[in-house]
């Protein structure tokens, strides 16, 4: 941070939606345009992918697949890094907030790496012969949904939320090694799993009548994602502040 | 439709592919209204009770 905005009090900045008042408020507008939306184009989006795609002409119908395994996977390692950036800023500069948002966000990504799993062991297997291999962009994602669900127990296992807090977010720290071997692991290795098929210089880029329905599947989870996580943050604020009304009371 | 169905032989996985994708989906938005809804009434309960007093 600059020293220029601590002074400025009045400025307008990111931090102020650190503070649960105010997250309460912006969140309660955006939240049901955020779910209408997600709701939305996750309907075309299944609806294009299933109806309008053609069959690839190695892959088959199998080729229906990428357009949920791709935006889980991608989703199970950017939800991460939205964990390991909430957990810095909880660590350093103790807004209550963050740590919240890193919270609620673990079961979402968890649901996404699951699927990413799931999904792509029912596409190895009729592309590969096998639905599971242990190459290392597939045991890097394994590793992840164990940090995902060691993360959700550590929460879970300590009474005290504060020390949950700090404790967790260290856990998602460590963690983050794996999220970005998940990512990654394809450009370092030689790996079973194909590279990226998407992206500015990807040599081998989907063809449009993927890539569109791909596209919006992608968005539809990010929303998913965003609607989601709101309802969480907000669960978990009332949450702290029923136990600061039993905690005074007591 | 039989034929769409079929997937071109691949029908097992396609299908169970998007039967996973939306089990895990519906499930976390199932729980997550359900939390947010018992959270809800909790915090209701604690803060008519204070006003009571």
């Amino acid at each position: 941070m600059n020293r220029g905005m601590s002074t400025k009090t009045k400025a307008p900045s990111i931090w102020t939606f650190a503070n649960p008042h105010n997250f309460m408020r912006l969140s309660g507008v955006i939240l049901p345009w955020a779910a209408i939306a997600a709701a939305a184009t996750m309907l075309v989006g299944i609806g294009w992918s299933l109806f309008y795609t053609p069959a690839d002409y190695q892959q088959g119908e199998t080729v229906k697949i990428l357009f949920i395994h791709v935006p889980a996977a991608l989703m199970a390692v950017n939800v991460y890094a939205v964990m390991v950036v909430a957990s810095l800023i909880g660590l350093i500069r103790r807004h209550p907030v963050s740590h919240l948002v890193a919270k609620s966000a673990a079961p979402i990504g968890a649901g996404f790496t699951l699927i990413a799993i799931l999904t792509g062991a029912l596409w190895g297997q009729p592309m590969w012969g096998a639905p599971w291999v242990w190459d290392a962009r597939l045991t890097s994602v394994l590793v992840l949904l164990f940090f995902y669900i060691g993360y959700i127990a550590l929460w879970s296992a300590i009474d005290e939320p504060n020390k949950a807090a700090d404790l967790a977010a260290i856990l998602c720290l460590f963690g983050s090694v794996f999220a970005f071997l998940s990512r990654y692991a394809v450009q370092f290795w030689n790996t079973l799993h194909q590279g990226t098929s998407i992206g500015v210089s990807a040599q081998n880029n989907l063809h449009d009548s993927f890539f569109y329905p791909l596209t919006i599947m992608i968005v539809a989870h990010y929303l998913l994602f965003i609607a989601l996580l709101l309802v969480g943050v907000r669960t978990e604020i009332r949450a702290r502040r029923i136990l600061a009304l039993r905690r005074q009371s007591a | 439709m039989a034929e769409f169905l079929e997937m071109g032989g691949y029908g097992r996985y396609v299908w169970s592919s998007y039967g996973a994708f939306a089990i895990v989906v519906l499930g976390l938005v199932v729980w997550t209204l359900r939390r947010s809804a018992a959270v809800r009434r909790e915090l209701a309960e604690i803060e008519a009770q204070r006003n009571d007093k």
